[in-house]
């Protein structure tokens, strides 16, 4: 079954004239309200810190290119992965998926703009003040935060006068996703055209509205979590000091139970990105649409009873590594429901392979993957084993890279000609796409090997049966990285002109947003839309 | 936009807020609700904080060895160790067990010893009846002295038990001396 539009907005075709188009200069970013404006926003920052973490993480992979110690000493080389893991997840990931979502939600759902278009802005304008807090770090002494990502207690307290910092920069940036969260539910709850009901809203909308809940009720937890640990170092309270009665373990149960459920937010949109393109480039309606819905919504209900299965080492008693080994694996029911929807879409569809269509389908391979070894993991006895080994970071990266970033690439070579009027030239867009895809193989790949074999993460140094691997592991690294720098030079080319896009840019697309003119025109459906 | 709409978002924007204030809440919550959950289940290995009474009905049919673990935390100037390795005990008789810990600065020295037992599911039938760890315990320069642990094991232990392992970490406290006044902490 799935959604059905018509294509009747024909009302921007003959005079188009923007009665109150975009302001010009600054102000129209400083003051945006306008839901196209702050996605290009979100877009254009998420790129930003995607080379600002990807930069980090170079340093990462040249220090780790050969074992002993060459460029970096083992303290800044802590404070860069724990860095990039921050830039990355808060910074290139999440923000990209606003951004996508900001442009894409009010199109397909056939509304004027985003429900709130004030809070809006600020939730934009929060992230550059909340990165400069985290940047800022760099310079200051004891220098950036090098606890990692997830910050554990006891060691994140040794953090220098760059603590405070990293506590203010978690709560600007909880704050800002938390808004945008708010902003896409009323949006998708009100601002629907009449006659768009739940179940015939297109898939990224419906895996935004499930995100966005997630948003809301692990964000806040995240932010309490580092607010205890702000206090246990200023104002003499124990919630994670054995002396005083606390416990440094009951960070790790608070942090994940926030961490968890951000790594679903980090994939829920990119699930909806690629049900919007395969059935497209497969020429056939998306495969078990009701079953996807329920099926993104149970992984969102799960993902908050499976936390402790990044904490099997840390001595829970029997009966709760079973029940999160059990909920764990779960959790791949749902997940496999997915992948054989998409599967089945393509099943005797005529394919073709268009760029989003190939990030699509690299996706589908290469995250299925890393669920793969995310089960591997959740089997309580061998995480023993592979705990704190490079096979988890082998894991997330699969699930993360070909993953959500995949996933987003796919959607922004999927819309950028709706955004800007001009097809992209695919020959540069697959040379993009090949490059990426063989890369990121090269250089995740054999991590899963050194995790096997032993080595620990977030270690500067090795010893030397590890170095072969390492060293592929660095070219992919540093070879992924340029190709990077091609997607930044055909999004610019493609921003600055090219062949013109017609409204529907790809063959026959299902949605309201290409009923609209390419480029969509500064304000589209100030009346809603006939759906059929 | 219509006033309908606008009143409609408000209202829902408004309710989406009080979620994420009571998501706040609750994260907070959730350092008191993970120990009644562990006390219910009787999981965590964390023992009574407080002094249990008990009556004793020695059970001399079961034999358990409790092994004694010591750990001084990172960095702390204590020498802190055990008398006895391991002492082999009845269920249902008190025992006493001797602790050593020494100040080797040459300040005085406030430390408190955070008891753990393992397998977790034991703790609740691990009675003490005395204990050095409900205290700070406060040391001159360079003082050194023992401490006792009167214990209990309850004769309800389950049988498959042969083997608890009591560990206590010693921690220096001076950066607590001032907000904690001597009551035992809320372990
Ligand atoms: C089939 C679904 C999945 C399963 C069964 C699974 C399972 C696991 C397990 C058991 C761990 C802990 C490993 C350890 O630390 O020893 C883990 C770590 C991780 N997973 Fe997954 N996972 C799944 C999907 C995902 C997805 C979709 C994402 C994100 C997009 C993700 C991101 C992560 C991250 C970031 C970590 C490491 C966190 C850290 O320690 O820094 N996983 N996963
Ligand atoms: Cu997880």
């Amino acid at each position: 079954m799935g959604p059905e539009y018509e294509a009747t907005a024909d009302q921007y075709q003959a005079d188009d004239h923007d009665h109150h188009g975009a302001p010009s200069g600054i102000k129209r970013w400083l003051f945006s309200t306008n839901h196209k404006d702050i996605g290009t926003m979100y877009l254009v920052f998420s790129l930003l810190m995607f080379f600002v973490g990807g930069t980090m993480i170079m340093i990462v992979r040249a220090e780790l290119f050969q074992p002993g110690l060459q460029f970096v000493d083992p303290a800044f080389f802590n404070q860069m992965t724990t860095m990039h893991g921050l830039v990355m997840v808060f910074g290139a990931i999440m923000p990209a998926f606003v951004g996508l979502a900001n442009w894409m939600i009010p199109m397909m759902v056939g509304a004027p703009d985003m429900a709130l278009p004030r809070m809006n802005n600020w939730s934009f304008w929060l992230l550059p003040v909340g990165f400069t807090f985290l940047v800022a770090t760099l310079f200051m002494p004891g220098g950036a935060p090098a606890a990692g990502w997830t910050m554990y207690p006891p060691l994140v307290l040794q953090t220098g006068d760059a603590f405070p910092f990293l506590v203010f920069a978690v709560h600007i940036l909880g704050a800002s996703s938390i808004m945008g969260a708010i902003n896409i539910i009323v949006t998708i709850m009100n601002m629907r055209a009449p006659k768009m009901t739940l179940l015939k809203m297109p898939l990224f909308v419906w895996t935004w509205f499930i995100t966005a809940f997630l948003l809301l009720a692990a964000m806040p937890v995240f932010a309490g979590a580092v607010t205890m640990l702000l206090f246990d170092q200023y104002f003499g309270t124990h919630f994670f000091n054995a002396a005083g009665g606390g416990d440094p373990v009951m960070f790790q149960h608070i942090f994940w139970f926030f961490g968890h459920p951000e790594v679903y937010i980090m994939i829920l949109p990119a699930f909806g990105i690629v049900s919007e393109i395969i059935p497209t480039f497969a020429r056939k309606p998306l495969f078990g649409y009701n079953s996807m819905v329920y099926a993104t919504a149970s992984i969102a209900v799960l993902s908050f009873i499976v936390w402790a299965h990044h904490m099997f080492t840390v001595g829970m008693p029997l009966a709760a590594e079973l029940f999160f080994m059990f909920s764990t694996m779960l959790i791949a029911v749902p997940t496999g429901v997915k992948v054989f929807n998409w599967i089945a879409t393509m099943w005797r569809g005529s394919m073709t392979f268009e760029t989003p269509m190939l990030f699509s389908l690299a996706f589908v391979f290469l995250f299925t993957i890393g669920g793969f070894s995310g089960l591997m993991l959740a089997i309580t006895p061998v995480d023993f084993q592979y705990h704190d080994t490079y096979f988890v970071v082998a894991h997330f990266h699969y699930v993360l890279v070909p993953g959500s970033l995949f996933g987003i690439m796919a959607g922004v070579y999927y819309w950028l000609p709706k955004w800007t009027g001009h097809v992209v030239d695919e020959k540069l867009a697959k040379t993009h796409f090949w490059l990426s895809a063989i890369f990121v193989n090269i250089t995740f790949f054999p991590q899963h090997f050194l995790g096997l074999a032993g080595m620990p993460r977030r270690i500067p140094d090795y010893s030397t049966q590890f170095a072969d691997f390492n060293m592929m592991s660095s070219l992919g690294a540093f070879g992924f990285g340029l190709s990077q720098l091609l997607f930044v030079y055909i999004v610019y080319r493609t921003v600055k002109g090219g062949e013109k896009a017609s409204s529907e840019v790809w063959d026959n697309p299902k949605g309201l947003e290409w009923t609209v003119p390419s480029p969509a025109p500064h304000h589209t459906f100030e009346t809603a839309p006939e759906l059929r | 936009m219509s006033k309908r709409k606008h009143l409609a978002n408000f209202s829902l924007t408004t309710q989406l807020f009080a979620l994420v204030v009571a998501m706040f809440g609750f994260g907070f919550a959730l350092v008191p609700l993970y120990d009644v959950f562990c006390q219910l289940l009787g999981i965590g290995g964390k023992t009574a904080a407080q002094a249990t009474a008990v009556v004793e009905a020695p059970d001399l049919s079961r034999e358990i060895v409790v092994e004694f673990v010591t750990t001084v935390n990172e960095g702390a100037p204590w020498e802190f160790r055990a008398e006895v390795a391991e002492m082999r005990v009845h269920p249902g008789k008190l025992y006493q067990a001797t602790f050593f810990a020494r100040n080797l600065t040459g300040q005085p020295l406030v430390g408190q010893a955070v008891p753990s037992v393992a397998p977790g599911q034991v703790a609740k039938y691990f009675r003490k009846t005395e204990c050095f760890c409900f205290e700070q315990q406060s040391f001159f320069a360079n003082e050194g002295r023992d401490m006792p642990v009167v214990f209990i094991l309850d004769p309800e232990i389950p049988r498959h038990i042969d083997r608890i392992t009591l560990s206590y970490t010693f921690f220096a406290i001076e950066n607590l001396a001032g907000t904690v006044t001597g009551n035992p902490p809320g372990i």
